[in-house]
C-alpha cells in the first residue's frame, strides 16, 4: 500500500471514530425536558364522575381484586396482567393518581403514571414525536395526554371509519 | 371565440389563453381590445411575484381579493407573508401509526379550498400488503374501504409534495410559475401558470394535480384566510399541490393535517432548530425519503418509530 492510500484511510477512520463519538453523546443526552410552555386539554374524564370523592369520601376503600358491581362496570382491565385498579389509582384520595414509589399526582399529569411502564414512549412524547401536539410549531403547544387516545384501562387504540376513498377517475361522467 | 367568451368573468384566464395562444402561434386569440375593464391589464402586465415591490404586491393582493369577493361572494384575505428567517421546514410521517383513516386528506381540502367538483385531493393515501414489494407508488391501492381501519395485514402510506431541496418540477416549468422558496417550499403562482403540465411530468411522486375543470366550493365552504402562494381560490386549467399550508405555517401554526390526525403520525417543524420534532425523528429513528435515488432531496422523512 502507497503512503497516500495508508493516509487516507487514516483519516478516514479517524473521522468515523469522531462523528461515531458525537452521534453517542447526542442520543445519552436525549432525556428531554418537557418544554414550561406547554398545556394539555383537560383529562376526558366522563362527564359528572370527577371529583371521584364525591363518592370515595368517607367510603372504606376495597383493595381486594374482583368483579365490580355496584358501580364502574364498564370497567374491563384489558392492560398490564395481573394489574389492579391500585397499581395506577390512589386507595386514600381517589381523587389523585398514585406512582410506584408512593407519590401522588393530578389527573392532569397522567403522562408520569404511563411513563413509570412506558419509558421511551414518554420520552418520544415529551419531544412531541409519539402523540401529538397542537398550537405553534415555534412557540406554545399543546399535547395531548396518552388517555386521549388510550384508555387507561384497555389502552389499545380503537380502530375508526375511514372517510370516503377518492373518486375513481372512471366515475367521473 | 368561444374561449374569449367563457373567460370574460377569469380575468387572469385571459392572460394565460394569450400565452398559450401565442405559444400555438396564434397571436391574438384572446386579446378583447374592447374590453374596458382596467383591472385586465393590471393582470396582464402583473409581475413575476418575486420581483414585485411591496407596493405592486399590495395592489395585485388588493385585485385579487376584490375579483374573488366578485366571483365566490365571500370576503377572501389574500396575503403574503414572507419565508421566516432561519427557517427550513421538514415534515415526518410515522408509518407505524398511520392507520389510513383519510382525517389529513379531507382536512387539507378545507383549510386549503381545493375543488369539491371535480373532486381535487392533494393527499393520497396509499394502501400496501405488509411484507409486499412496496414504495411501488404505482400499483398501491388508494381506493381501499373497508368498515374500520386498520385493516390487519396491511400498512398505510399518505403520499403529498415532498418539497424537495432538488425540485424537477421547478426546472420543468417553462414560465417560472413554480419555484422554491427560502423555508424551502415549493411554491406555484396560479396567475403564472399556463397549464402546461411539464411539472406534474416531472415529479417523481404524483404529487401535482391539474384543474381539468372551474373548481367549485359553495363560498360557505371556503375558508378566507388565504396565501398568495397556497390556498387562494384557483382557476380552471392551474397546476395544485401541497404547500405545507404557507398560510398556516408561516404564521406559526401547524399544517391542518398534523393537527387532524388522530393517532399523531404526522409531526412538522424546523430542521435548523435543534429541538424540533422533526429534528428529533431524524436523529432517533430509523427515517427514510422516497426515490431517494432520485437526489430530489426531499424534505419529507418517513420514519417507524417502533417495532416493524
Ligand atoms: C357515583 C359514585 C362514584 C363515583 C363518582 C366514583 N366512584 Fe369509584 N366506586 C363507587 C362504588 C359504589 C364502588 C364500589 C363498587 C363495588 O364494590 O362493586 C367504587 C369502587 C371503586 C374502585 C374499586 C376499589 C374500591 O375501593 O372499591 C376504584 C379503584 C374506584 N372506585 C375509583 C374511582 C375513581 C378513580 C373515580 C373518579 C374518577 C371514582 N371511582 C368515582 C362509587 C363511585
Ligand atoms: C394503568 C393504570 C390504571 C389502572 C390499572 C386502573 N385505572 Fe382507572 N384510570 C386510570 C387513569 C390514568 C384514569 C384517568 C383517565 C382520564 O384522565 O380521563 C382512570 C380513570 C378511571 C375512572 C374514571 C373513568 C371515566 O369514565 O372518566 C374510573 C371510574 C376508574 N379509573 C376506575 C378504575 C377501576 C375501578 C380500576 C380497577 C378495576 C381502575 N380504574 C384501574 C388509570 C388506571
Ligand atoms: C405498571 C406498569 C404499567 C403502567 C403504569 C402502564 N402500563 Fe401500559 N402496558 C403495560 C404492559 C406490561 C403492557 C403490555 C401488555 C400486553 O401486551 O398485554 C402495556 C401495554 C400498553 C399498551 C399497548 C396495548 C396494546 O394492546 O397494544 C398501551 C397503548 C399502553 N400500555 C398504554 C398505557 C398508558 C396510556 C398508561 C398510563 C395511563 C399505561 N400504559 C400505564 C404496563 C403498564
Ligand atoms: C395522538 C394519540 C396518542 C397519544 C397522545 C399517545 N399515543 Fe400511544 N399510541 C398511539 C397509536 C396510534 C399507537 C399505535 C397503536 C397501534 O398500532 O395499535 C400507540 C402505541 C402505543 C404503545 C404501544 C407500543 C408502541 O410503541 O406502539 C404504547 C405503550 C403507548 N402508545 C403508550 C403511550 C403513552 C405512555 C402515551 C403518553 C406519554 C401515549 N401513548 C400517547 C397514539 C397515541
Amino acid at each position: 500500500m502507497d503512503k497516500r492510500k495508508t493516509l487516507k484511510v487514516l483519516i478516514t477512520a479517524f473521522c468515523l471514530i469522531v462523528l461515531s463519538l458525537f452521534f453517542s453523546s447526542v442520543s445519552d443526552s436525549a432525556e428531554y425536558v418537557i418544554p414550561k410552555k406547554f398545556t394539555t386539554p383537560p383529562p376526558p374524564f366522563t362527564p359528572g364522575i370527577f371529583p371521584c370523592s364525591q363518592c370515595h369520601q368517607g367510603m372504606p376503600a376495597d383493595k381486594k381484586p374482583r368483579k365490580l358491581e355496584q358501580m364502574h362496570q364498564e370497567i374491563t382491565l384489558r392492560h398490564m396482567p395481573d394489574g389492579w385498579c391500585f397499581d395506577c389509582h390512589n386507595a386514600d384520595n381517589r381523587d389523585k393518581l398514585r406512582l410506584a414509589n408512593g407519590k401522588l399526582i393530578s389527573f392532569g399529569e397522567s403522562y408520569y403514571l404511563c411513563g413509570q411502564c412506558h419509558g421511551t414512549v414518554l420520552r418520544d412524547w415529551k419531544a412531541g414525536l409519539h402523540g401529538k401536539r397542537t398550537g405553534q410549531w415555534n412557540g406554545e403547544k399543546e399535547y395531548r395526554l396518552c388517555v386521549h387516545c388510550h384508555w387507561p384501562h384497555e389502552p389499545a387504540f380503537k380502530p375508526l371509519t375511514p372517510m370516503p376513498p377518492p373518486v375513481k377517475p372512471s366515475d367521473i361522467k | 371565440m368561444k374561449k374569449i367568451i367563457e373567460n370574460i368573468d377569469g380575468i387572469n384566464i385571459d392572460r394565460r389563453t394569450l400565452l398559450k395562444g401565442a405559444a400555438l402561434g396564434l397571436a391574438g386569440t384572446a386579446l378583447p381590445l374592447d374590453k374596458a375593464d382596467a383591472s385586465f391589464w393590471d393582470a396582464f402586465f402583473q409581475k413575476h411575484f418575486r420581483e414585485m415591490t411591496e407596493k405592486d404586491l399590495k395592489k395585485v393582493l388588493e385585485r385579487l381579493e376584490k375579483e374573488y369577493e366578485e366571483k365566490h361572494k365571500k370576503a377572501v384575505k389574500v396575503g403574503a407573508e414572507k419565508a421566516l428567517p432561519d427557517v427550513l421546514f421538514g415534515y415526518g410521517l410515522d408509518l407505524s401509526r398511520c392507520i389510513g383513516c383519510r382525517r389529513c386528506v379531507y382536512a387539507c381540502v378545507e383549510e386549503n379550498n381545493q375543488s369539491l367538483d371535480p373532486q381535487v385531493q392533494w393527499i393520497s393515501v396509499l394502501r400496501f400488503k405488509k411484507g409486499d414489494k412496496w414504495m411501488d407508488l404505482e400499483n398501491s391501492e388508494k381506493y381501499y374501504n373497508p368498515q374500520q381501519v386498520p385493516e390487519p395485514g396491511y400498512f398505510y402510506m399518505p403520499v403529498q409534495c415532498q418539497q424537495c431541496e432538488n425540485p424537477p418540477c421547478v426546472k420543468a416549468c417553462p414560465t417560472r410559475a413554480t419555484w422554491k422558496e427560502p423555508d424551502g417550499i415549493v411554491v406555484i403562482d396560479y396567475n403564472w401558470c399556463i397549464g402546461c403540465r411539464y411539472c406534474m411530468a416531472a415529479c417523481p411522486y404524483g404529487a401535482r394535480r391539474f384543474n381539468w375543470g372551474e373548481p367549485k366550493r359553495p363560498p360557505e365552504k371556503i375558508n378566507p384566510n388565504t396565501h398568495y402562494l397556497g390556498n387562494r381560490p384557483r382557476y380552471r386549467g392551474v397546476v395544485e399541490k401541497c404547500t405545507f399550508c404557507i398560510q398556516r405555517t408561516r404564521n406559526g401554526r401547524y399544517p391542518a393535517c398534523v393537527e387532524i390526525c388522530p393517532v399523531g403520525a404526522r409531526k412538522f417543524g424546523n430542521l435548523l432548530d435543534p429541538e424540533s420534532e422533526i429534528r428529533y425523528a431524524i436523529e432517533h429513528k430509523r427515517v427514510f425519503r422516497l426515490k431517494e435515488d432520485l437526489n430530489t432531496n426531499p424534505k419529507f422523512y418517513y420514519f417507524f418509530a417502533y417495532g416493524k
